[in-house]
Parts: C-alpha cells; sequence; structure tokens
C-alpha cells in the first residue's frame, strides 16, 4: 500500500495500467515493424525522429485526425461499438495481471481463470465488426475467427488447467492466485515439469492473436482485413490497439505460469528492483517469439487450423492433464511429470513434422460441368 | 410451383454468396476478377472476368512500322519483356529470312535467361505474399530482382520498358564490363535463391497449404493447352528451347525441371530450378561469347518491308509458350498481328482448378498459374 492511504493507491495503480497500456502499444508498434523490417532485410521506419522512434506517435496522430468512415448501409450500433467490445475485455483482464508481486491494480484469487474468461469476450467485438460492416469479406472473416476461437480457446484453457492442478502456495494448497503460482514455482519453473502445456499454450496463443500462420480471419490476400475491412481512423486503431494488448497480456501470462515470473531464476527476495526487469525480458522474449513468427510464416488454411487443434492440440492437452492426475494421485516423483509432459512435446513437434510430409491423397480436379456458371454480367 | 422433394425447406430460404475477388483485390496480381460461389468456405463455381487492361496490343502494331511495334511487346508481358521482344524479332527476322550476327544472340541468351530468373523470382514473391507471408519472401526476392534491374538498365538504359532487341540483332552493343556485371548477378542470384529456398521450400505451413493443392494430370494439362512450368509440373518434359531450339539453345546444356503431381507445390519446384538451370545457360554463354563482332545483321534498310507471307514464331516464355503471329502483304506494316500469350492460356482451366477447394486455395491456386494481366489481357 502506497502513503497509508487506499484511495491513492488505487488511483496509483490505476494509473500505471491506464499508461501502461497506450505506451506499450506504441512502442510494441515501433518494434514489430522494426524486427520484421530486420528479417526482411530492410530498415523498418527511419525517417520520424533518430531511427524512426517516432514514428508511431506520427501514426497514432494521423489515425487520430482521420476521417471516421462509416458504411451507408452498415448496422449502426453494432459497428460502431465493435471496436469497444473488442478494446475492453483485454483491458479488464489486464487490471487482474500482477506484474510483480505488488504491481497490480487489484489480484483477485480466481485470477487465471478470470483473465482466460474475460479476455475471451472479445470474439464477440470481432463478430459484430463483421456482421455490421455488410460486407461479404467482412463477415467471411468473422465467421472465421469464430470458428478459429472456438477451436483454441479449449486447449489455451486446457493448458491453463493443466498448470492450475499442479500449481500450489509454497504451503502446499492448490490455487488459481496468479501472485501464488508464481511464487510457487520456486527454483523451477513449470515449464520444466509442464512443457507440453507452454506449447499447446503458445500455439494457442498465436492463434489467439491473429499472428502467423493463423492470420487466417485478417487474412490480407484472401479476406482483404476480414472484419476490419471497413474501419477507418480511431475505430481501427483501437482494434489493432487490442491486438497488442492482448499480446501483452498473453505473453505476461505466459512468462507468470510457465516461465516463473518475476522470481525465477532469481528468487522472491531480491525486491521490485530486479523484479520488474526480470519479467520484462521474459514477457520480451515471448512477444520477440511472436514478431518472428509473424515475419517467417505463410498462413494456414481454416481447415487445416482446426485439424489441427482438434486432431493435434487437444488430445494432448488431454494427455498433459491425465499425467498431472496420475503424479498427483498416486505421489510420483516431479520428474515423472517432466519426463512424460517433455515426451508429449516431442511427439506434438514429431506428428506436426510428419503431418505436412505425408503423401497427400491425390484429388484430381473433376471436370465442372458446363453452362453451370452464371450468365455473365460485365 | 415448388420443385418436388423441396417442400421442407420452405421454412428457410437461402440465396448463394457471391464473392468478387477482384479486379481490385490485393492478390490478384493486376485487374483479373474471380467471381466466386461459395458454400462457407468451399467455392462451388468460379467465374473469371477478363479484360479490364485491354489496350489493343495485339491491333495497335498493325499500324505501326515493324521495328515501332518492339515496344508494344514489352507492355505485353512486362514481366518477360525481353522473352517477348525476342519472340517478335524471332518472327520478323523467319519473315525476312534474316541472319542474326552471332554476338547479338548470345546478347539475347544472357538476357533473355536472366529475365526468366527476374520473372520468376517475382512470381516467387508474389506467390509466398499470396500464401500468407508476411511479406518476407517479396522482400528476398526484390532483393536479387533489382540487381538483375540494375544490370538490364546497365545494358539497356530502362529498367522496365527495355525496346533493346531489334528484327536483327540488337539496338546497340553492351557496355564494356558487361562480363563481369554478369557474373556479379550471377554469384548475387544464387545466393538469393537459396535464401529463398531455405525460407520457403521446407517450411511447415507452406508444405501444408501447397501440397496435393489441385494437382492436374498430364492428358489433362495437355488438353489444356498448358505450357510452361504449369506443364511441366505435371511431368511433361516439354520445354521449347530443348523441344525446337531457337536462337542457339542447341548450344548449352541445362535440364529441364519437372514435376511428378502436378500441384502446386511442383509448379513452385519446377520454378525455383529453373532459375537455377537459367543462371547456368548464362555462364555457359558468358564463356562461349564472342568477345567482339556485329550485333546487327548487316544490309537492313532503314524501314523493314518483309515480303508478303505469313509466319509464326514462338519461345519459351517464363510463362509458357509465348507466340507472335504476323501475316505481311509486303508493306512496312504487319497485315495482321496476333499473339498467343502463355498465361492467358494457362488461366483458362482456373474454374477446373479453383471449384471444390477452399476460397483461400483458389488465390494460392491462382497465384500458382503466375498471370501477367497484361498479357493475359494484351
Amino acid at each position: 500500500m502506497i502513503g497509508n492511504n487506499p484511495w491513492l493507491d488505487g488511483l496509483l495503480r490505476i494509473l500505471v495500467i491506464a499508461l501502461a497500456i497506450p505506451l506499450s502499444v506504441i512502442v510494441l508498434n515501433y518494434v514489430e515493424r522494426k524486427v520484421i523490417g530486420r528479417v526482411q532485410n530492410r530498415l523498418g521506419p527511419m525517417r520520424v525522429g533518430p531511427y524512426g522512434t517516432l514514428q508511431a506517435v506520427a501514426d497514432t496522430i494521423k489515425l487520430l485526425t482521420k476521417e471516421d468512415v462509416r458504411p451507408h448501409s452498415a448496422d449502426r450500433w453494432t459497428f460502431e461499438l465493435a471496436p469497444y467490445v473488442v478494446v475492453v475485455p483485454t483491458v479488464v483482464a489486464l487490471v487482474t495481471l500482477p506484474i510483480t508481486d505488488d504491481l497490480f491494480v487489484r489480484n483477485l484469487a480466481l485470477g487465471l481463470f478470470f483473465i482466460l474468461a474475460v479476455s475471451t469476450l472479445s470474439i464477440v467485438g470481432l463478430v459484430m465488426a463483421g456482421w455490421g460492416s455488410d460486407n461479404k469479406y467482412a463477415i467471411l472473416g468473422a465467421m472465421r475467427s469464430a470458428a478459429q476461437l472456438i477451436s483454441y480457446e479449449i486447449p489455451l484453457v486446457m493448458a491453463a488447467v493443466a498448470v492450475a492442478m499442479v500449481a500450489h502456495t509454497p504451503d502446499g494448497r492448490g490455487t488459481l492466485d496468479l501472485v501464488q503460482i508464481v511464487d510457487g514455482q520456486g527454483r523451477v519453473p513449470y515449464i520444466v515439469w509442464q512443457s507440453l502445456a507452454f506449447f499447446i499454450f503458445v500455439v494457442a496463443a498465436l492463434a489467439e492473436l491473429y499472428r502467423q500462420p493463423f492470420d487466417i480471419p485478417v487474412a490480407e490476400s484472401e479476406v482483404v482485413g476480414g472484419p476490419f475491412v471497413e474501419y477507418s481512423g480511431m475505430r481501427w486503431a483501437m482494434f489493432m490497439m487490442g491486438e497488442y494488448v492482448n499480446l501483452v497480456l498473453l505473453s505476461i501470462l505466459a512468462s507468470l505460469v510457465f516461465l516463473g515470473g518475476w522470481n525465477w531464476p532469481l528468487g522472491n527476495e531480491v525486491g521490485p528492483a530486479l523484479q520488474v526487469p526480470l519479467i520484462l525480458i521474459k514477457t520480451s522474449l515471448l512477444i520477440l517469439f511472436f514478431m518472428w513468427a509473424r515475419a517467417i510464416l505463410p498462413r494456414l488454411r481454416i481447415d487445416q487450423l482446426m485439424a489441427y487443434s482438434w486432431q493435434v492440440l487437444l488430445p494432448l492437452a488431454f494427455y498433459q492433464i491425465i499425467v498431472n492426475g496420475l503424479v498427483l494421485v498416486y505421489d510420483w516423483p516431479d520428474v515423472v511429470l517432466g519426463v512424460l509432459s517433455g515426451a508429449g512435446t516431442v511427439t506434438a513437434m514429431f506428428l506436426t513434422y510428419r503431418m505436412v510430409r505425408r503423401p497427400v491423397p491425390v484429388r484430381r480436379p473433376a471436370p465442372v460441368a458446363a453452362g453451370a456458371a452464371r450468365e455473365v454480367s460485365v | 410451383m415448388a420443385r418436388p422433394g423441396a417442400e421442407h425447406r420452405h421454412d428457410l430460404e437461402t440465396i448463394d454468396l457471391y464473392i468478387n475477388v477482384g479486379p481490385q483485390h490485393p492478390a490478384t496480381h493486376g485487374v483479373f476478377r474471380m467471381i466466386l460461389t461459395v458454400n462457407g468456405e468451399l467455392v462451388e463455381d468460379c467465374e473469371p472476368v477478363l479484360g479490364y487492361m485491354h489496350r489493343g496490343n495485339e491491333k495497335l502494331p498493325e499500324n505501326c512500322d515493324y521495328r515501332q511495334a518492339i515496344g508494344y511487346h514489352d507492355r505485353t508481358d512486362y514481366l518477360a519483356q525481353f522473352n517477348t521482344e525476342w519472340t517478335y524479332c524471332l518472327a520478323v527476322e523467319k519473315l525476312m529470312g534474316l541472319e542474326v550476327p552471332e554476338r547479338a544472340e548470345y546478347i539475347r541468351v544472357i538476357l533473355g535467361e536472366l529475365n526468366r530468373v527476374a520473372s520468376h523470382l517475382m512470381w516467387a514473391g508474389a506467390f509466398g505474399t499470396d500464401v500468407g507471408f508476411f511479406g518476407t519472401p517479396f522482400m528476398y526476392a526484390f532483393r536479387e530482382r533489382e540487381v538483375i534491374q540494375d544490370f538490364f538498365e546497365a545494358v539497356t538504359g530502362e529498367r522496365m520498358m527495355y525496346n533493346y532487341f531489334r528484327p536483327g540483332g540488337v539496338a546497340w552493343d553492351v557496355p564494356d564490363d558487361f562480363q563481369e556485371h554478369a557474373r556479379y548477378v550471377i554469384d548475387h542470384v544464387r545466393r538469393g535463391i537459396d535464401d529463398l529456398d531455405a525460407l520457403m521450400t521446407d517450411n511447415e505451413v507452406f508444405l501444408a497449404r501447397c501440397r496435393g493443392l489441385s494437382p492436374v494430370t498430364p492428358e489433362q494439362a495437355i488438353n489444356w493447352g498448358l505450357s510452361g512450368p504449369m506443364l511441366r509440373a505435371c511431368g511433361v518434359k516439354h520445354d521449347l528451347r530443348r523441344a525446337e531450339p531457337y536462337s542457339i539453345y542447341d548450344r548449352f546444356d541445362f535440364e529441364i525441371p519437372v514435376g511428378t503431381e502436378g500441384d502446386v507445390y511442383d509448379r513452385y519446384l519446377v520454378r525455383m530450378e529453373e532459375m537455377r538451370q537459367s543462371l547456368r545457360i548464362v555462364e555457359q554463354a558468358l564463356k562461349q561469347m564472342p568477345k567482339n563482332g556485329p550485333i546487327m545483321a548487316s544490309g537492313l534498310k532503314r524501314v523493314l518491308r518483309p515480303p508478303p507471307g505469313e509466319v509464326y514464331a514462338r519461345t519459351e516464355s517464363p510463362r509458357g509458350e509465348y507466340g507472335v503471329y504476323i501475316v505481311s502483304r509486303g508493306g512496312d506494316k504487319p497485315w495482321r498481328h496476333k499473339v498467343r500469350g502463355a498465361s492467358f492460356c494457362n488461366l483458362s482451366p482456373l474454374r477446373e482448378m479453383v471449384v471444390g477447394n477452399y476460397v483461400a486455395d483458389a488465390i494460392i491456386i491462382l497465384g500458382s498459374i503466375d498471370i501477367v494481366l497484361c498479357e493475359v489481357d494484351r
């Protein structure tokens, strides 16, 4: 508590989070363009400010002053409310996210559950955007994002459930409180015991962030931006903001739950001066991984994505949960957990490797009946 | 009156969903338009609409001097300018019975083959974007293509519409550092092709998307009149450079890559290998090229007046068989001038290849055909 005043304390905490969100979006936008530029053998933004550092600020000003276009045939309320429905849940989820053991707005006893439940709500906004735009590409993109989220939310939650099973406070009670989950990891982070869950979590997070190879709903070369196709100016920027906040949210969550948060490897005693850099490093590494994946991977097809989710990730998530249950019930040593989970990770990677290289079923294009096409109307 | 058996569906009336892909769409490579009838994500019908780029490129040369028409061939296929100029010049030379000097033939081969590499590089970059890369192959490919462009600029003074070949030879001699510059280009581009290879060929997501997609049998390919890499990907070893060697192609040692399945992935592999073979040809040509000598057939008048007759000349352009048909009635202008465009013919079975696939695949199949809209619409 700051200054022994709960009001002051609460306001300061909200201020930190409220400032951190737009700032992180601006910084991440710049970093992403630089990182992808480097991968692609170019410099990225270089003109505005030293090394282009003010590019994101210039873009923000541009977006703020841009005309907010609404298509004539759009459903007004659905169209205009959709960006808020996307942004608000991610921000609400961020409120309960602890950054160090004392840096959060409000820590909940059900923190992990709350974050996963609330951040899922933003899908409603995407479907609203797709429906409200009255655009075929947008509705196609919205349907895709709904299908994708249903497929990937389940492995994501299952991976979190696997961790929640083994998570415990230092005195051995089970917990969903994120601060206690981090403290409970002690000297060995959960990625060692739960590598399969981490793998599933990261893949599902990629899908939830709509990044390559899972950027199917917003595919530029297919549905021209998907649900966002009709948006401009600040409303469009809010979608992007939601995307980046989600990126930060999931990266912090993964580094809390799997990478030992602010604890590992320095321990809990070091204080916030070292805890903040530690969590920043872990989060940044995950964010860089997501950016790198965007730069080097093409896009899957929607049916391939769903097949991968339901046929590979979900069974493996169940496998992780069953292994966890057996270890907990029979009190096997933790090493068993690590080995079995590691074997699952290797299996997942091997399956992925084999799946794309198996002999393809030959499906020749069938002759299409002549005259089945519509009359040409040009 | 309701159709028999349709009574039970009266409660829910549905209509087909048409999606206009193009003429303004990021993935149509110009102003091509596909009207897709979709059932969810499945394409049930596809109707290509052409002609947005029609400029009368076949009619215009009929009002031009024989030498003036060369520029129209640059603009017919703007990614394989040397190859199209070459075909036209071959036709006129055949008509007039001209003998092209040896040195000019070598210059033509070197420029034509490098142009094939440049065209395939452009294709690989654009195709990568179609498959869903975030522009990385595009940047890689364009970096190498730029080196080739610089070389062409040094030789012809132009970066796009070279207008360098003439009936009977080439317009002017090459610069002094032609050999060194060409060797530098070869080294550079070879490394660049390896980079692209490393990025795309074994990429799991790329494999998942491209393998087994719209395979075409050799019989179908021949019946549909496919040519070029599209034909060779189906396993038909037909290359005009080998089948009826024009110019001096009988002097070079090169392989003709063929595919096995005829799917999109094979088309990609064939084009990647063709680039390497083209570089081999250029290397050999540089070695064999005479140091000096005439570059233009002697005794040509200022205005070409071929004898009456008709002629068809065809060459292996990067997209396949590019043919020029000229009827002369003895004047200084062709009486009839007709172009057989390779990508126009390759595009014709689009409907057969696309129907039954997903929307996302339709984009890739269209991309794999490697169309140049200027050449399709002419």
